[in-house]
């Protein structure tokens, strides 16, 4: 007994004491901490910059291979440069033809947020739309929509995606954009279906409250409903999901274009980057473990915003894994 | 209920028909598949040939035929013979399905294992270093690229500490127990990347079970702690992770792709993504079948189950 009070007592004072060490401004800045995901904002806020401004930041070109650096380690190993009489430096080393892997890294940057955004936003647009009509109409409309998203979620997508790249390869038609588009079409297909059953939910909902029930009294057509007192109820779900999708798309870019049917070489994409520098692994691991934690820092970042803003903006999808 | 079962069931064979139309569409896409056999103007290739080739193949009838046929066949569980080497499709998959069975297995054991302990561990401990390790394995799974950690993992064991072997399931003839090490990697690399969903659902679930009523009013009456967690929460907690336990297994069995590619396995998945890079189009297709029909067939028996074990579902929604 004696003894267990004095373990209250000390933790107390203990407890006291750090109180008292904490002046109000570390106080602030803990707050912060806590309540904001402060490093995955930097680091995403970063790499937009880098995307930006990539031929700034970039000290050479990503596409320009130096055949006398092929597999020149980074500033870890400098003697290898002067062993081998290369005179350029390399900073994250250069890859198995001599192309700078920090200048590719940032303009994949560019090319995996132009690709992201893009997908994204396409999957954003028409899983929101078909969500929304299909909670709020009902009926036969909802039925279809939500019988088309059940089929669309059992095809083995990452196998037909493949069917696809390599069907383009060997085409007698072209498809405007490229293969680069192509991609972004088909991310576009896997997102969709991830808004509709949430938004159809929501939509539901709102369908039944008050305000739209005066609406409609009042005249408004389906349309206006739908635009005016439906869509901005779904927002904040339609945010959340988009930056959880965003980061599982990184993922399935990456997988393409390991597979060989992403965005096509010479073209600096992340995944291409571990892909081709897998044959070196063993004598020029850098050239694999480098883009690869540029993928999971990124991926990371991404999900730790998407579940930040779940908590923030919907605590209802907390059940979303 | 019945209503449900036959619902249930007409969607999943629109699911079979919907993935095979679009792969059988889109392999002809490539173009003329009987370029794959023959040049036109080629040693003794008449014109004459050609057609006799076409009729042989069946390639002169309307594409929607043409899938007809091939459907009618599946369904007799004939997928056709391959392009290349003129094999029996449904031969090919028999031989390699027991290597994606065995991966898909093992890799679930795996997930299982450290999603569901570590997921009740991380909620029960909210706040502790548990919790934090919980959290941080289920944030790094989700983020990180499967093959990536694959190659990484064959990097750490098998080059640098030559613990394990980088590729393949062992010489041929050889079998389970004697070739396990080759067993290691590829079904630790597929458990790991996919036991962090399972662990933030466990661990959601759990946290929603431990917050309700009844397992505040458990308490109350005297119930122990252990008797709370395990009786009163697991129980309850339970149902969404084993829904996403079924679904799991049945994308790993559809979806084994990347680590099938990584580690030289010798599965369907890898199967598959050979016959993509030679157009052999009644490999594809049958592939494709094979993949669709094993999700379907498995996440049907599941929503079934579901419905039984958990009478707070609604048959129709």
């Amino acid at each position: 007994m004696a003894t267990q009070q004095r373990v209250a007592a000390s933790a107390a004072s203990a407890i006291s004491f750090r109180r008292s060490g904490f002046s109000a401004v570390t106080d602030r800045t803990w707050y912060v901490l806590r309540r904001w995901p402060v490093l995955p904002l930097l680091i995403l806020a970063a790499l937009v910059f880098v995307a930006i401004f990539a031929p700034a930041v970039a000290p050479y070109e990503p596409t320009k291979n130096n055949l006398s650096a092929r597999n020149a380690p980074g500033f870890w190993d400098p003697e290898w440069y002067e062993e081998n009489g290369v005179e350029k430096r390399y900073f994250l080393g250069a890859d198995h033809v001599g192309r700078d892997i920090f200048s590719r890294l940032v303009f994949g940057a560019r090319i995996s947020l132009t690709v992201m955004a893009i997908a994204v936003s396409t999957g954003l647009i028409v899983g929101v739309t078909l969500g929304v009509v299909s909670g709020y109409f009902g009926g036969w409309t909802d039925e279809i929509i939500q019988r088309v998203v059940d089929i669309w979620n059992a095809l083995p997508f990452l196998l037909i995606a493949l069917v696809v790249v390599i069907v383009y390869n060997k085409r007698e038609w072209d498809f405007p954009g490229g293969r680069a588009s192509l991609i972004m079409l088909l991310l576009a297909l896997l997102t969709w279906s991830n808004f509709v059953k949430n938004i159809r939910v929501e939509a539901l909902t709102l369908r039944e409250r008050e305000y739209v029930m005066y609406a409609r009294v009042a005249g408004a057509s389906h349309l206006r409903i739908m635009l005016r007192h439906l869509l901005p109820g779904v927002i904040n779900t339609s945010i959340v999901i988009a930056t959880l999708s965003t980061g599982g798309l990184v993922l399935t870019e990456a997988s393409l274009s390991f597979l060989g049917a992403g965005i096509p070489p010479p073209t600096p994409a992340w995944g291409l980057m571990v892909a081709e520098g897998r044959e070196y692994v063993a004598t020029a691991w850098w050239l694999v473990v480098i883009p690869g934690v540029v993928i999971l820092t990124v991926v990371m970042s991404l999900n730790f915003v998407g579940d930040w803003l779940r908590d923030r903006l919907d605590p209802r999808l907390r059940q979303l894994a | 209920m019945g209503r449900f079962l036959v619902r249930r069931a007409a969607l999943g064979l629109l699911s079979l028909f919907a993935a095979t139309a679009i792969v059988f569409a889109l392999s002809r896409a490539a173009g003329d598949p009987l370029l794959l056999f023959v040049k036109p103007g080629g040693y003794a290739m008449t014109p004459q040939t050609m057609e006799a080739m076409k009729k042989k193949l069946g390639l002169d009838k309307p594409l929607a035929v043409q899938y007809l046929i091939w459907l009618g066949r599946a369904m007799k569980g004939d997928l056709g013979k391959t392009v290349i080497a003129e094999l029996s499709v449904a031969e090919k998959v028999r031989q390699r399905i027991g290597a994606t069975v065995q991966l898909s297995v093992g890799a679930w054991l795996v997930a299982t294992m450290i999603g569901i302990p570590l997921g009740v561990l991380s909620a029960v401990r909210r706040g502790s270093v548990y919790d934090y390790i919980g959290r941080t394995i289920a944030g790094f799974g989700q983020s990180v690229p499967t093959f990536w950690i694959g190659i990484m993992l064959i990097l750490l064991f098998a080059v640098t500490l030559d613990w394990l072997p980088v590729q393949g399931r062992g010489l041929s003839g050889s079998s389970f127990p004697g070739n396990w090490k080759y067993y290691v990697l590829p079904i630790f690399t597929l458990g790991f990347t996919s036991a962090a969903p399972y662990l933030r659902l466990t661990r959601s679930a759990m946290l929603d079970v431990l917050d309700s009523e009844f397992v505040k009013l458990a308490r109350a009456k005297g119930a122990s702690r252990g008797t709370v967690i395990w009786k009163h929460g697991m129980r309850n907690a339970l149902v969404s992770p084993l829904t996403y336990s079924g679904l799991l297994l049945a994308g790993f069995l559809s979806g084994a792709t990347i680590v099938e590619t990584v580690f030289g396995w010798p599965g369907i998945g890898q199967l598959a993504t050979q016959a993509v890079y030679q157009n052999d189009y009644p490999m594809i297709t049958g592939s494709v079948l094979i993949f669709a029909l094993l999700f379907v067939v498995t996440s049907y028996f599941l929503d079934v189950l579901y419905a039984v074990v958990d009478p707070r579902i609604r048959y129709v929604r």
